[in-house]
């Protein structure tokens, strides 16, 4: 049986009046893998994945998420994408309810409290429901910002940086959230500078540089940890 | 449809939380409206420069309020998090506009009782008139401010780039609803339907455009 490809993109390029963020990054992450892209701050990582989501416009190429060209169809494709960064997109006036229900009539879900419930009692926020965002800490808020990505039960998850700031806990749960989806089959690409995090459930990892892929292995590979170490050395001496 | 309610019905949820939009905007077209008429001569025929005024209170008080649905959604980047959801950029819009409108209109009803009492007018039909021309004019005032303030959110000096760009935009239409307006308190013959032509022109082809032109201005 044919390999299906969740991303394929085809010399994506993306400049912002004379910069280059991304010079030509061509890539296909499988079905189901999970897929981990290390780099140094300003490599291109978010570039490449907010390109994926289609939060940004690329120059140059062509990228399909579950076969859909997100040029021609985005708001196809954004049925199938999850994106989490740093930021959580969520309102802090508002509840956790709120919030996701709020989400889930954007994503035309009818009916959404007892899935909005549940994902609260797997994130461990069901007591704090109802208390304003406003009030949560950075690690309670990843925790929502984890439910709201898988709202809609995305078959892609984008994950940017999303151990920052993290404590230990919400490590725990967003390692648990990310283990559960890879094994119901969701294709997950992460992006960090952390090797181990960025290694822990991935099948495959890439290195990025100045926007292009400079390096890909199979994680287990003990390659891409030479690689890694080399760039980083490479980075510090630059 | 659905989408364009439930931004509605978001922004309505988080300003019943925060109060900071209407309550920002009451209070700055109220105090816009008390310095004006303290500044007036009162030999001068109040009721020829009372439009001025009002427009005065309700397009900076506008300002006000499109700011603060621009920090709304630039906190915690959920402009973002709306730009993920699969809808059209135009449903967004559509969406954005109509709060703001409908924020806009709920402070210039309040705003327009405390214009009449400080200008001695007598309550009467012909202000059903001045609150049609005011939902038209803020309207166009609403539409071509949505995109603005998402424009001037890309931009390093957010807050202080949306009236720069907004106000000389919003010229052609809070002229012809200052005229629409005073045509109708001064009970003057002139035609009012000629400034109600430009006024409802301009909120058609700001509202157009914008709707139009909205992907470019959210997507980097």
């Amino acid at each position: 049986m044919p390999d299906t490809f969740a991303l394929e993109s085809e010399d994506i390029r993306k400049t912002f009046g004379h910069f280059t963020a991304l010079g030509g990054v061509t890539l296909s992450v499988r079905s189901g893998e999970f897929f981990t892209l290390f780099g140094r701050n300003g490599a291109g990582k978010t570039t490449f994945l907010k390109i994926a989501a289609t939060l940004v416009r690329y120059t140059h190429g062509k990228l399909r998420i579950e076969g859909i060209d997100i040029r021609e169809e985005p708001e196809k494709a954004r049925r199938h994408i999850g994106f989490l960064s740093h930021n959580t997109y969520l309102y802090r006036d508002l509840t956790p309810i709120e919030n996701l229900r709020f989400f889930s009539r954007l994503y035309g879900m009818p009916d959404s409290d007892e899935r909005i419930l549940s994902l609260l009692d797997r994130v461990g926020l069901r007591r704090r429901a109802s208390d304003p965002v406003r009030a949560f800490s950075r690690g309670l808020h990843q925790r929502l910002g984890i439910a709201r990505v898988m709202l809609h039960d995305p078959s892609v998850i984008l994950l940017d940086e999303p151990y920052t700031g993290l404590d230990a806990n919400a490590v725990d749960v967003l390692n648990q959230m990310l283990d559960e989806a890879a094994a119901s089959g969701k294709t997950i690409i992460l992006t960090t500078h952390d090797l181990e995090q960025g290694l822990r459930g991935a099948s495959r990892a890439a290195i990025i540089d100045r926007g292009k892929i400079v390096f890909a292995a199979a994680a287990k590979d003990n390659a891409i940890r030479e690689a890694y170490a080399s760039y980083i050395r490479a980075g510090v001496t630059r | 449809m659905k989408a364009i309610l439930a931004i509605i019905f978001k922004d309505i949820a988080v300003e019943l939380r925060s109060k900071e939009s209407i309550s920002a905007m009451l209070m700055f077209g109220i105090l816009v409206l008390v310095i004006f008429i303290f500044a007036v001569d009162p030999s001068v025929d109040r009721l020829l420069v009372a439009p001025g005024i009002l427009w005065a209170a309700f397009s900076f008080a506008a300002i006000l309020g499109l700011n603060r649905s621009l920090s709304m959604e630039l906190d915690n980047d959920c402009l973002q998090g709306l730009l993920l959801a699969p809808i059209g950029r135009g449903e967004l819009y559509a969406g954005k506009v109509s709060s703001n409108f409908a924020f806009m209109m709920i402070a210039e009803i309040i705003v327009l009782p405390v214009f009449v009492i400080l200008n001695n007018l007598s309550f009467n039909v012909q202000f059903l008139k001045v609150v049609g021309i005011a939902c038209l004019g803020t309207l166009g005032i609403a539409s071509i401010g949505t995109i603005l303030s998402t424009i001037s959110a890309n931009t390093r000096m957010k807050e202080v780039m949306l009236p720069v760009l907004q106000i000389p935009l919003t010229v052609p239409v809070v002229i012809a609803a200052v005229e629409a307006t005073r045509v109708v308190l001064t009970n003057d013959p002139e035609e009012i339907s000629s400034w109600l032509y430009i006024l409802g022109g301009f909120t058609i082809v700001y509202l157009t455009v914008s709707y139009l032109v909205f992907e470019f201005a959210v997507e980097e």
